[in-house]
């Protein structure tokens, strides 16, 4: 299973903080899996946005990051914090 | 160290204090506090939201610092990041270094600033005449993150 995680502007686009997500084999990066949401449709389209940040298991990674199963992933937009 | 997130509001000249009161080799201490303005990209802003990754904030704040102490020899470093419903003129972040020299407290505060503002998962959306809207992030922010690239 994925624990994916939406945050801040793209949670409000998709109207969803997150979901549980069943794992295979063919998942096998971070890009993989944001081709998989892609593919959903119109508002996913915001996981496309060139300045897309991701973690994996709370650490900042880019979309070539493998992932596995019972990993913890979260998109999100470029910080703002400070 | 210390590293904490908290909604609750804070005195930055106490946070500045404390740095000094427990290491009387501490020779310089350099402290940052970051405010929440009543404008911003033209317009006035009411109020601001503060999200942020519960969990992965504090282990980014606590890798950031790390990587400060790697490169400067410091004696304590605290900071402190605001989240929730904040108001134009409260504090929003401390970031506190104490070392024996001023140049080493100086370069390890910007430097933890730098990567707090391009690294650490924390978003703000502000309250704006035409309703609420998420803040851009900022290009000069990752410029000022390029100057600390040692490669």
């Amino acid at each position: 299973m994925i624990e994916l995680q939406f945050f801040a502007r793209y949670r409000d686009v998709l109207g969803s903080s997150g979901e549980q997500l069943m794992w295979t084999p063919e998942l096998g990066t971070l890009e993989d899996l944001r081709q998989l949401l892609l593919a959903r449709g119109e508002a996913w389209q915001v996981l496309a946005e060139p300045r897309l940040m991701c973690a994996r298991n709370q650490e900042l990674c880019t979309l070539d990051e493998p992932l596995a199963d019972g990993d913890e992933i979260a998109f999100f937009p470029p910080v703002t914090g400070g | 160290m210390l590293i904490e997130v908290q909604q609750a509001h804070f005195d930055p000249g106490e946070r500045l204090n404390r740095l000094h009161a427990d290491h009387l080799g501490v020779g310089a201490v350099v402290g940052f506090v970051g405010y929440v303005r009543d404008y911003n990209e033209g317009d006035p802003v009411s109020g601001m939201w503060l999200e942020h990754y519960p969990g992965m904030t504090e282990k980014a704040l606590t890798g950031i610092v790390e990587q400060a102490q790697t490169r400067w020899p410091l004696l304590d470093v605290q900071v402190l990041h605001r989240v929730g419903q904040l108001e134009p003129g409260e504090p929003i972040v401390f970031v506190g270094v104490a070392s024996a020299h001023r140049q080493a407290a100086f370069e390890a505060n910007a430097f933890i600033m730098d990567y707090l503002k391009t690294r650490a998962p924390f978003w703000k959306r502000e309250a704006t005449p035409d309703g609420e809207r998420w803040v851009d992030a900022r290009d000069s922010d990752e410029v000022a993150l390029s100057r600390w690239k040692t490669d």
